[in-house]
């Protein structure tokens, strides 16, 4: 690709800096405002309490692996569900989503930072602090051998097991007040989101040019403002109840422990939305790439995400089809949660004809994407299962639900993740991940993944409910269960090698240059890594491919568009 | 290039696999220890089996058609090792195409609708015919308390119920409550779960086809012990059923005198903090806080259908609930041997 | 593509600063509407203690004070934006003085409220959930005065020009959102409510 016929111009050739000693480039870290190092240290952030998480979920794995079994006590194991849940939502997930959304978005609208850096810095903190806050709780207060250690209430703290009466000491309160504070960091993040994408686009850039990573990122940022907040206003309740001695959620003084509920899942669920447009991103920024054609039907991804946006905010009582709710309550969120799974399901058919007709490159972050949409698809059709009321009845509560929602979450967002690293480590480190290592990655996980996820339904319909910290024998139960934790032990050796694929390829890995994959996007046309200007020039665009338009002057797609 | 052949049988054999053994699973003949919701046996059940087989059906059909384009796609437009360094043609969209996949699941959504709504309706607004039996239960942590008003006692943990006629039908209503966090009442076979959560009272219905034993448990988390909250349904034929009920209704026998042991053992329950929690119907003891003990010896299990009613469990259960349920709410009253075995012996009278 | 000429009309997209207090605003709005949604999911439900009818009294002078700091507020950005500094700072000083002046008389009302009638944040329903509204609601004027004050000190060390008249726009948009906010808790606690 020849620099001249380029005309969004890379680098200035700056010498680099040298000799810095660490303390030097730890305060450079600690204060930056720079979108890239902030989004780097997202992400990093994420991946620790992923290992966390991870960690979590091992012990209550080798628990359930036999029935009875003596491996952690009743106390610790309800610990381990609340802490595995509400760390992978609120400090692995979101983090990880917004570090590659803070990374990537001023890259892609060829801007050379966020609107208001320093929110951006404060959000990071504040989020970081949140997390550390949560895992205080195992050594706080009168933790460790007393009570009051980390909260056991379950990720979404239903009333009143939360109430003063039934929580007593301070474990909830971590959990309520560390979420609360994480939760005003993803607000200012959505906010610096929003600003950025509406506000700093380079010229030429209409809203109908984005990318449709930006577009996406737009809809769950926007999503954000009125997702979490309601999360936030039922915390600051319960905090009301806690401390203050209010009623909000006391069923003695008349309070409702069902209106706890419908503001958690007024939250909860619109949530999973906000974590599966990004993953949605990644995937329609990849599947074009790899398979050489651009994304199918760009104005209905668009229109279909803004879709998912409304709809999400109207289903969220199916997770509350049991509480006893009128018959028409429960038709009519079963209409609607049916309706939002439409533009869900339309996009692959889009990915579908994206591949269509195309010369398809099964280069890793290729093979991960693939296996979203397998996996994606059978995690809406066991969502659709999930929503018509009467089979949730049976459902509902137990591993067949906790099988969907990890089917979701890691075989839809954490393989699309999967891809958006092997894909973008390039440009942020300018090395490439190693081919092979990523296969063995790949294959491993897939393998664990599905011997633990595939499985892990039929308890579920076999009657086993969730959040037990054992169970009896004879149910039918023991031999999935000890697959199911098998699987779980291939995915921690696939970690495994992930790790090390990322740590040795910042050393050894082949020098990735600009432009590694043959893409098409703006941040494509800088170095890798980029400098911390961006773009020497803020470049001008015509279509949503402009390096497609410089590497094909004679069938731009400003034509087709 | 190599080529990944992650469209290959080896990728999908664990599903294919799962699904063949999930199918054997199913069909297997329930024995009286299942709790597979595939294996219904009232009507609840088997209306939410019909809807389930259709729901299942249409994903299934799904699954397949998408399934095999994805397939097809993966494998057919990969990039051979022979091929040129030419780009495909650049296709933006398909106005028509995008239409008709939208329709389509369009249409498949109103159906599935209409035949969730029509269950729907079917289970929760179903009427009580005479003959229906009422039951109250109240879920406490971490034990059933179960409320028979039209005969007028109290039991706890084990619920019976007479086996319906289709012909005569004699369902089962049962009344949801709390004492103190939400539960959920989830007998598989039986009916779908339906949530006990106070301050909001709750209702469901079953009407078993056959006799025999019905397992279940908990199925909202409600705090440590949530696991063991075990749900044991007898359902019994009518004349058994009535005999049944005629035991509770009658207070509590006093059969201390052929014993000594048992007559302190009754001295110390009643001197103990036992009665504050416990009632045994005809004497001092109304507590209302732990399982009414009248008939205590009718039931097969105890500390809700963890462990065996016999007399060993018994004393390990009185001498420290929390060696068995640790976080269970009865206190350890710290008897001597010679107390626990004398407490043992009056509860081995209550029959 | 150097060849073609950029058929770009001028490139302007909306202010940052707008666009940010927009989104804020909406998430605001979010965590509001939980609160008066829990606020009227429970009237009448309290078991014990006063209602509603019994022990409040319709705040009139403070929503007039508060909604007219937006006229005032108003007034003084077009000051502002015209360069009347001397107006822009009378102006801006009304709107201080008629938000703290609402401040004030809420205090008071909770001062009666409490010590008179015995209705605190514990007593029943009622109690949480009005506290809890009308509270969030002050907190969000605290936060909006302790802005307007900063701007004030600002402008009376002559540090305030018309360049900043898009940053104190912004503040204003916040401020008209904490007087909309007001008159939906009036309508929904004293109008609604009682």
């Amino acid at each position: 690709m020849a620099s001249d016929s380029v005309p969004i111009q890379g680098a200035i050739g700056l010498p680099e800096e040298s000799g810095r000693t660490w303390s030097e480039t730890l305060h450079e870290w600690v204060i930056t405002v720079d979108h890239k190092k902030l989004g780097l240290m997202y992400i990093g952030m994420a991946l620790v309490f992923l290992v966390i998480g991870g960690i979590e979920a091992a012990i209550m794995r080798i628990q359930l692996a036999t029935a009875h079994a003596h491996f952690v006590s009743p106390e610790v194991f309800n610990r381990m569900f609340t802490m595995h849940g509400t760390t992978m939502i609120f400090f692995v997930a979101m983090p990880v989503l917004f570090g590659f959304g803070v990374y990537l978005v001023p890259l892609m609208i060829g801007t050379r930072d966020m609107a208001f850096p320093r929110l951006n810095a404060w959000g990071f903190w504040i989020t970081l602090f949140g997390g550390l806050l949560l895992y205080f709780s195992f050594i706080g207060g009168d933790g460790l051998y007393g009570a009051g250690n980390a909260p056991d209430v379950g990720w979404w703290a239903y009333a009143p097991l939360t109430s003063p009466a039934f929580s007593k000491g301070h474990s909830t309160d971590y959990w309520t007040i560390a979420i609360l504070i994480a939760g005003f960091g993803s607000v200012g993040l959505a906010v610096n989101l929003v600003a950025t994408i509406v506000t700093m686009r380079c010229p030429g850039m209409t809203a109908g040019k984005m990318p449709l990573l930006v577009w996406l990122y737009l809809v769950m940022s926007g999503m954000v403002l009125f997702t979490i907040t309601p999360l936030t206003a039922a915390q600051l309740m319960l905090m009301v109840d806690r401390y203050l001695g209010g009623h909000f959620f006391d069923t003695q003084a008349g309070g409702s422990a069902v209106i706890w509920m419908h503001f958690f899942w007024i939250f909860g669920h619109p949530e999973v939305y906000v974590l599966i447009i990004p993953a949605f991103a990644f995937i329609s920024e990849i599947v074009p790439v790899f398979s050489r054609k651009p994304i199918f039907g760009y104005p209905i991804m668009v229109a279909a995400t803004v879709a998912i946006g409304f709809v999400s905010l109207s289903v969220w009582a199916h997770h509350m089809y049991t509480v006893g709710m009128a018959s028409y309550s429960n038709a009519f969120f079963v209409l609607t949660t049916m309706a939002v799974g439409i533009p869900t399901g339309i996009k692959i058919f889009n990915w579908l004809g994206t591949m269509w007709g195309g010369k398809i490159h099964y280069r890793v972050p290729m093979m991960f994407a693939l296996g979203f949409l397998f996996q994606f698809l059978i995690a809406g059709l066991t969502g659709i299962m999930l929503s018509a009321a009467p089979f949730n009845w049976q459902l509902g509560g137990s591993y067949f639900v906790v099988a969907h929602f990890h089917y979701v979450i890691v075989g839809g967002i954490l393989f699309s993740l999967f891809a958006a690293f092997y894909y973008w480590y390039p440009k942020m480190t300018g090395k490439m991940l190693d081919e092979t290592l990523g296969k063995w990655h790949f294959w491993l996980f897939a393998i664990g993944f599905h011997v633990t996820f595939d499985l892990m339904h039929i308890p579920g319909i076999l009657g086993m409910p969730r959040r037990i910290y054992t169970y009896e024998p004879g149910r039918g139960w023991d031999q999935w269960n000890l697959l199911v934790s098998l699987g779980a032990l291939i995915q921690t050796v696939a970690i495994l090698c992930f790790v090390v694929n990322m740590i040795w390829s910042y050393f050894r890995g082949r020098p990735a240059g600009n432009d590694p994959w043959d893409a098409w996007t703006l941040e494509w046309a800088v170095p890798s890594p980029p400098p911390v200007y961006n773009f020497a020039t803020i470049p001008e665009v015509l279509s949503r491919r402009p390096l497609w338009d410089a590497k094909h002057p004679e069938d731009p797609d400003w034509k087709y568009e | 290039m190599r080529i990944a052949r992650c469209s290959g049988l080896k990728f999908h054999l664990p599903r294919l696999a799962c699904v063949g053994l999930l199918t054997a699973h199913c069909f297997a003949a329930p024995n009286s220890t299942s709790t597979s919701i595939f294996a219904p046996n009232s009507t609840p059940a088997d209306e939410i089996f019909g809807l389930s087989m259709f729901v299942l059906a249409v994903t299934g059909t799904i699954f397949a058609i998408v399934f095999s384009l994805l397939l097809y796609a993966a494998i057919t437009f990969r990039k051979r090792a022979d091929s040129d360094l030419r780009e495909p043609l650049q296709i933006y969209g398909s106005d028509q195409l995008e239409l008709a996949w939208t329709v389509i699941p369009v249409l498949i959504v109103i159906v599935l609708f209409m035949t969730s709504a029509r269950v729907i309706h079917s289970v929760q607004d179903a009427r009580r015919p005479p003959g229906t039996i009422e039951v109250t239960v109240v879920g406490h942590q971490f034990w059933w308390e179960y409320r028979y008003p039209q005969y007028g006692f109290v039991t706890a943990n084990e619920l019976h119920v007479p086996v319906s006629d289709p012909a005569h039908p004699t369902p089962t209503f049962l009344a949801l409550l709390s004492a103190d966090t939400d539960h959920s009442f989830w007998i598989p076979r039986l009916a779908g779960k339906t949530d006990l959560i106070p301050n909001h009272p709750n209702g469901t219905w079953i009407d078993p086809h056959d006799t025999g034993l019905y397992l279940g448990q908990c199925a909202q988390y409600c705090g440590t012990q949530h696991a063991k909250m075990l749900l044991r349904a007898s359902v019994d034929s009518r004349a058994d059923f009535d005999r049944w009920v005629k035991a509770q209704q009658q207070i509590a026998r006093d059969e201390t005198a052929h014993s000594p042991e048992a007559m302190e053992g009754r001295r110390v329950f009643n001197a103990t903090a036992c009665i504050n929690c416990h009632a045994i119907a005809g004497t001092a003891a109304n507590g209302r806080f732990g399982p009414d003990l009248t008939h205590l010896m009718t039931r097969e299990t105890i500390a809700s259908g963890i462990a065996l009613n016999n007399a060993a469990e018994l004393r390990r259960w009185v001498q420290n609930p929390a060696a068995i349920k640790p976080g269970s709410l009865m206190p350890s009253m710290n008897l001597t041997d010679k107390e626990l075995d004398e407490v043992t012996a009056y509860l081995l009278t209550l029959h | 593509m150097s060849t073609q000429p950029l058929a770009i009309t001028p490139w302007t997209l909306p202010s940052r600063g707008r666009v940010g207090m927009f989104c804020l605003i909406v998430a605001e709005a979010a965590i509001f509407t939980i609160f008066v949604v829990a606020y009227i999911f429970y009237l009448g439900k309290s078991v014990i203690g006063p209602t509603p009818q019994q022990v409040l009294e319709v705040p009139i002078f403070n929503t007039v004070c508060l909604l007219s700091s937006s006229l005032t507020i108003h007034f003084a950005e077009r000051a502002l934006e015209r360069g009347q500094m001397a107006s822009f700072k009378i102006l801006w000083f009304l709107t201080f003085a008629l938000g703290a002046i609402f401040l004030g008389g809420t205090a008071l009302e909770w001062h009666r409220l409490i010590y008179t009638t015995g209705l605190t944040i514990s007593t029943n329903l009622f109690g949480t959930t009005y506290y809890s509204l009308v509270g969030l609601h002050a907190f969000h004027v605290i936060v909006g005065l302790l802005g307007l004050g900063l701007v004030m000190v600002l402008a009376l060390a002559s540090k305030v020009t018309e360049e900043h008249a898009a940053r104190v726009d912004v503040l204003s948009l916040y401020w008209h959102f904490v007087d909309a906010v007001w008159v939906v808790v009036f309508t929904v606690v004293y109008i609604i409510g009682r």
